[in-house]
């Protein structure tokens, strides 16, 4: 545990020591914000123009601002995943620090899950930069806050799934933009192969559509509670971290 | 301390280390001596755990690197080529890092950093940013790193690579320092290095174990005769002539261009005979002037060029 504490805090520390998380949270805050502010102002003006028309039921804040939110949200995380989890491996491996890792008194597991916290961690960081637009929500309206708390619990179950995706790719070369853009294929890949599960036929469909790792994250985006989403993005991590565990102990095969 | 046994690397095809045995005792400085891409790296890299052995054993204080490799890993301090540096980090904030992971105990880490920090002099770069460093420091750092956690054992590949001619001293004092609380192996292709910290060197080429012996043993090893440097004011023939009826001489021949009665003579002898003496006397006696008399030990140097030429002429 300790040692877990140890890799987790040194590599926390060399993100915001270098301008790296610095970057990323700014892009990520400046993208989400402006998102937020198109749904914003669009849902103003249609409930003001509701309004005209003698409406008096008011819109529903859940359903009309924050939901379409949290999917825009988890449509750029696909995007800033793979720029958090670039460098998880792929910069030890450059510096040879990886060398010093794997010759002290620690067990791959120790490292591989140091590392993963740290970057989910950095996730968290910003998300939760996102969740102070929604304040602006409590402060001028009252949306419910049941399914806001169920849509961020999906949030971050999708991250994880992904940051262990980017970390086992990173993890697979010494070269950050490699890792990067290795990462962002596969996400990618996951996302797409929803659309596919459209137009597929029935059974390849809803094979498609549970593979799809977007997919899953519509009912927690409805404010929905399934297990079956909660497992598959469980496994997508364990699967992840395994064969992240797999390409640590074979790089000394390999090499 | 450390058992190395019939170990064989392979990298694909390529046999990078082919059947190396060797022991190194308790308290012992071992360096091992190479051209590059010998294969001293990888045999370090196994006795370290970080890379797997294609076959044969490592065995650190008794315990297998495979079988064991947490209890051999902490047995070991290890400075690769490299120094694993994270250039990112202040010194101190490294060093707290490297004792964590060594499993330093957390009451324990401070005094350990210290310790370390006063036998490196690391105190005035504390709070410097290992990326600012100078290439000395970093490679101090290298060691602090390997020294902490006061492992029994350490393993140093090219320790003073890329480092001024002082640092290079510095370094070389540090580690026949530590020599005295720990077991050492230390990788080098620069030859005086060998002989001036280490108890006893191993030549690698080719992956191939070449020979292992102290400084002072290989020296007298490979030279198969002493030779002995002399300079005589007399006729040179007959001076040769004189010398060649001392007993165990092998053969004279003489070696610089002769200027008027002076000229310097090369003398091989046979094997552990000290005739030096024999030489003085006989030149003395037949009055001519020694200006100069002196055994021409071979050095590792030529050793190391005889040995590995040798070799390619397979």
């Amino acid at each position: 545990m300790r040692n877990i504490l140890a890799i987790f805090r040194r590599d926390l520390k060399g993100y915001f020591s270098s301008p790296i998380a610095y970057v990323i949270t700014g892009l990520f805050v400046v993208v989400t914000g402006i998102f937020f502010y198109l749904l914003l102002s669009s849902f103003i003006q249609y409930s003001y123009a509701l309004m005209m028309q003698q409406q008096s039921a008011p819109l529903n804040v859940n359903l009309m601002l924050i939901r379409p939110f949290l999917l825009n949200l988890s449509v750029i995380i696909l995007f800033i995943v793979p720029m958090i989890t670039m460098r998880a491996y792929s910069e030890e491996k450059k510096s040879g620090t990886i060398e010093l890792l794997m010759t002290v008194p620690l067990t791959n597991w120790q490292i591989i899950i140091g590392k993963f916290l740290a970057t989910f961690v950095l996730f968290l960081v910003m998300i939760g930069v996102t969740l102070l637009y929604l304040i602006f929500l409590f402060l001028w309206g009252n949306p419910e806050i049941v399914p806001i708390i169920i849509g961020y619990l999906g949030l971050l179950l999708f991250g994880a799934a992904l940051i262990a995706t980017g970390n086992f790719i990173s993890s697979l070369t010494e070269n950050q933009i490699v890792a990067a853009v290795g990462t962002f294929a596969v996400t990618m890949f996951l996302w797409i192969i929803g659309f596919a599960a459209d137009s597929a036929g029935k059974v390849l469909s809803s094979i498609l559509g549970y593979l799809s790792i977007v997919e899953h994250f519509e009912d927690f985006s409805k404010g929905i509670f399934d297990t079956s989403h909660l497992v598959y993005y469980l496994s997508v991590v364990a699967v992840m971290l395994f064969l992240t565990f797999q390409s640590v102990e074979s790089a000394k095969w390999r090499s | 301390m450390i058992e190395v046994q019939n170990l064989t690397k392979y990298y694909g095809d390529l046999r990078a280390v082919d059947g190396i045995s060797f022991t190194v005792e308790r308290g012992e400085i071992l360096g091992f001596l190479g051209p590059n891409a010998a294969g001293k790296t990888t045999t370090m890299r196994v006795i370290t755990g970080y890379l797997p052995a294609t076959s044969g054993s490592v065995a650190i204080g008794g315990f297998d690197v495979f079988k064991n490799s947490l209890e051999v890993k902490r047995q070991i301090g290890y400075l690769p080529e490299n120094p694993p540096l994270y250039l990112d980090m202040r010194v101190v904030d490294y060093l707290r890092f490297v004792a964590a992971i060594k499993g330093v105990d957390h009451q324990q880490i401070n005094h350990e950093i210290e310790r370390v920090a006063n036998k490196l002099a690391l105190f005035e770069v504390f709070d410097v940013l290992i990326a600012q460093l100078s290439k000395g420091f970093k490679q101090r750092v290298g060691l602090a790193q390997a020294l902490l956690n006061n492992p029994p054992v350490l393993v140093l590949d090219e320790p003073t690579i890329g480092l001024d001619p002082k640092q290079i001293i510095e370094v070389r004092e540090l580690i026949k320092s530590f020599g005295q609380n720990h077991t050492i192996i230390l990788s080098t292709h620069i030859l005086p290095e060998v002989s001036m910290t280490c108890n006893r060197v191993i030549i690698i080429n080719e992956g191939k174990l070449v020979a292992v012996d102290t400084p002072e043993n290989l020296t007298a090893k490979l030279k198969g005769s002493e030779s002995i440097l002399l300079e005589v004011e007399g006729p040179a023939d007959e001076v040769m002539q004189t010398i060649r009826q001392i007993p165990s001489v092998k053969s004279v021949s003489s070696s610089s261009v002769q200027k008027a009665n002076f000229s310097k003579y090369i003398v091989e002898a046979e094997v552990g005979a000290d005739i030096r003496k024999e030489i003085a006397t006989a030149i003395v006696r037949h009055n001519w002037g020694l200006l100069e008399l002196k055994t021409e030990s071979l050095s590792l140097e030529k050793i190391f060029l005889q040995l590995t030429t040798r070799e390619e002429e397979h």
